[in-house]
């Protein structure tokens, strides 16, 4: 029988408010600073594969980081966003899914889109725009997309995926519901992933987004990297309340918090939180906390709204303290792994310099894609606009010599 | 006189209002001690304190909302969108509240003390989601004023105007010309009224008629024209509603033509509204159809924005047409 307050009541007589900080959530954290495992904590299953890539997917996006950053201050690309900080929470989750899980992502989490096999040409084309990027040059540098790997092409309007990561993880189930029972009769295959910054988390679309998995039970894991900031707002003029995890307890979805820094808990967490999804079909909640360590754009300058002092207190490096872990293993190789980071930074500077070479998209690429074909309107404009360029070729020099 | 961009220009007219009401707010996303993503507001939370000028969740849809409540207390809200084009997830509390308030209930409460902020315009690399000029979706809203300045001098003057104004107004700022674009302003309070034209440049052959960044596309082209022996009159609307049919009807009766060019798409953009407006007033007057040069019907691009763009020389080549007509 439905309650139709759907509230458990618990009658008491007294007169008290629950305090809003009453909610105080723990945070797994499973490897410590040493590369050791805390006592009492028990690290995950995770094979020396897994473990290898994961490693080596977070020292590739530091290097590819570190480069494009570079690469911005030299007027090579327009912009750029590192992921500083924050390389484990998003590779570590990333290790825990299944490939052809849905991955929906803020902006700041090319570790997830390198982990699943986007290759470094592939990274390029797209920061350069050129007619090689799969998003044929229509979004600024990182708003990646691979239909082939699952990863949803990014949008800028922030918290824009939340409530489409439940729809579509919505999508994911139905099949897997009883058309008699209405219940799930077989563990859901693909789920999807919904990575979101704690800013973001503000935004009407999180909220909706939220309750609607919950109340649907949609299969999506809801990822929140809580890394202090939006821009220049601190968390703390952002919400009150325990962080963003308090908030998934109040819409009725379980709940876990995690050491964003320690790759460890974010994988153990992940792959708890994937069969939660797979067997029960109904949502989860991480908050990861991991210091943003560098600027939140090439845009930005954290200097003007943070001191040194707080950057230096959070200055761990989340790659250093699983690359620790690995030695202990013994699965890691010293002198390789030196070796390998000198030939991936020689590789990206290769790649970057193919990137820049390649042609911009062609001119049809303006008209192509608004509609599934131009509408005539659209084919009109097109022909005009070539007509004008043939006319003053000289004005437009990337696209005239190649009309026709 | 002082010389000022644009961000100077706005920062001093938010500076006179902050003054003058004790109880006016600034908001927004980074507005508060960072002074905006583009610094608009810098130095104010120092002067005014946290609780007048101060960083807001990221919720544009909160903004609004707030920024209504606050203005129908009776407050000035000054409220700042980072960009235009992340205004569409406050749009409901725009259209159905800030629009409708006053009309809805009689005039027992009304919102006219809002003033929304927001960075407009392409030709920033900045790709289809920080180029929209999203104007012409608030123009089909009764209730609204917007208004967009050129340049330094008119930003601080028509930001003055919005912010007494007695009606919610949304003022477009133009993005690309925040620091491109310096001038002589004055460092007292001034305003430009509302809902007036214009004359940048008069002429005789043909009327150029656009508003804020696309000023400097149509007096470039206007250039270009004069030295091909036509001459331009150049307006800028300056507001968009109200919109000053007057000035531009008088225009095209002397020159007896009318290009009008924006940047965004040319489908229902206001420059439809324009060309509708004036061959209805105007029509025994003209030699040649109205023309319009606008963005493509498609979103704004990246990689070929230069082409995508109206840029002089297309705002040109309809100058010679509508002349050689
Ligand atoms: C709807 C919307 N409003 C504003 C912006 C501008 N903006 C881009 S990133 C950002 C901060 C996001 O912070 P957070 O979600 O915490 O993620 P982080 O950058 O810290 O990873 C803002 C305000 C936007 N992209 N979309």
């Amino acid at each position: 029988m439905s309650n139709p307050n759907n509230v458990s009541l618990n009658i008491n007589h007294e007169l008290s408010f629950i305090d809003g900080h009453a909610l105080t959530i723990p945070t797994l954290s499973i490897l410590n600073e040493e590369g050791d495992i805390y006592e009492g904590a028990t690290a995950p299953d995770i094979d020396k594969a897994t473990a290898i890539h994961l490693y080596e997917t977070m020292r590739f996006i530091r290097a590819l980081d570190e480069r494009m950053q570079a690469a911005q201050r030299q007027g090579r690309v327009s912009f750029y966003m590192q992921c500083l900080g924050e390389e484990a929470a998003v590779t570590a989750s990333a290790a825990a899914l299944d490939q052809n899980d849905m991955i929906m992502a803020q902006y700041r989490e090319q570790a997830a889109l390198r982990y699943r096999g986007f290759s470094l040409d592939q990274f390029m084309n797209q920061m350069f725009s050129n007619e090689k990027d799969l998003g044929k040059g229509r979004q600024m540098p990182i708003h990646y997309g691979s239909r082939e790997l699952n990863y949803m092409t990014i949008s800028s309007p922030l918290g824009t995926q939340i409530p489409q990561a439940t729809g579509y993880a919505y999508g994911q189930k139905v099949r897997h519901v009883d058309a008699q029972t209405g219940e799930l009769n077989s563990t859901i295959d693909n789920i999807t992933i919904c990575y979101f910054g704690e800013g973001a988390a503000s935004e009407g679309d999180f909220h909706a987004g939220l309750n609607m998995a919950a109340v649907h039970e949609a299969p999506v894991i809801f990822f929140a990297r809580n890394n202090g900031y939006a821009i220049s707002t601190p968390a703390d003029e952002q919400f009150k309340g325990d962080g963003i995890a308090s908030r998934g307890v109040g819409y009725g979805i379980k709940t876990i918090r995690v050491d964003g820094a320690d790759a460890l808990a974010v994988y153990a967490a992940t792959k708890k939180a994937r069969e939660i999804v797979t067997t029960k079909g109904e949502p989860v909640l991480i908050e990861s906390i991991a210091y943003r360590l560098g600027a939140h754009s090439t845009s930005d300058d954290p200097s003007g709204y943070r001191t040194k002092d707080e950057e230096a207190k959070h200055k761990g490096c989340p790659i250093e303290r699983f690359r620790k872990w690995l030695l202990k293993q013994g699965w890691l190789d010293e002198a390789q792994d030196a070796k390998d980071k000198e030939t991936i930074r020689e590789e990206i500077l290769a790649a970057l310099k193919r990137a820049e070479k390649v042609a911009k998209p062609a001119l049809e690429e303006l008209i192509s894609d608004v509609y599934d074909t131009p509408i005539p309107s659209l084919q009109k404009q097109y022909e005009q606009l070539k007509e004008h360029i043939l006319q003053h070729p000289d004005a437009y020099p990337t696209t005239a010599g190649r009309l026709k | 006189m002082a010389k000022m961009n644009m961000l100077h220009a706005i920062n001093s007219a938010l500076d006179i209002t902050m003054a003058e009401h004790p109880n006016a707010c600034i908001f927004g996303e980074d507005v508060g001690y960072f002074g905006g993503v583009f610094r608009a507001t810098s130095g104010l939370q120092e002067k005014y304190g946290k609780h007048r000028v101060f960083n807001t969740p990221l919720t544009e849809q909160g903004i609004l909302g707030f920024a209504n409540g606050l203005a129908a207390f009776g407050a000035p809200a000054l409220a700042e969108i980072q960009f235009a084009d992340y205004i569409f997830p406050a749009f409901d509390q725009i259209v159905n509240e800030s629009a409708k308030f006053r009309y809805r209930s009689g005039n027992e409460f009304n919102v006219g003390n809002l003033t929304i902020r927001t960075p407009y315009g392409g030709g920033i690399a900045g790709g289809l989601y920080h180029s929209q000029s999203p104007e012409a979706y608030f123009a089909h809203t009764p209730g609204l004023k917007l208004v967009v300045p050129r340049n330094p001098y008119q930003a601080k003057g028509l930001l003055r105007a919005s912010i007494k104004d007695d009606n919610p107004v949304i003022f477009f700022e133009p993005k690309r010309l925040y620091r491109a674009s310096t001038g002589e302003v004055p460092e007292e309070d001034y305003s430009i009224e509302l809902g007036k034209a214009e004359i940048v440049q008069e002429g005789t052959d043909v009327t150029l008629l656009a508003w804020g960044a696309q000023m400097e596309i149509i007096e470039d082209a206007a250039k270009k024209a004069a030295e091909q022996g036509i001459s331009c009159e150049v307006i800028d609307l300056r507001t968009i509603l109200p919109w000053d049919v007057e000035t531009i009807a008088k225009s095209v009766i002397k020159t007896g033509r009318l290009v009008v060019s924006h940047e965004a798409p040319i489908t229902n953009g206001f420059g439809a509204e324009i060309v509708a407006t004036i061959q209805q007033e105007c029509f025994l007057h003209l030699e040649s159809p109205i023309a319009r040069v606008c963005g493509l019907d498609t979103p704004y691009p990246l990689a070929l924005e230069k082409e995508y763009v109206p840029d002089a020389l297309k705002v040109l080549a309809a100058i010679k047409q509508s002349v050689e007509f």
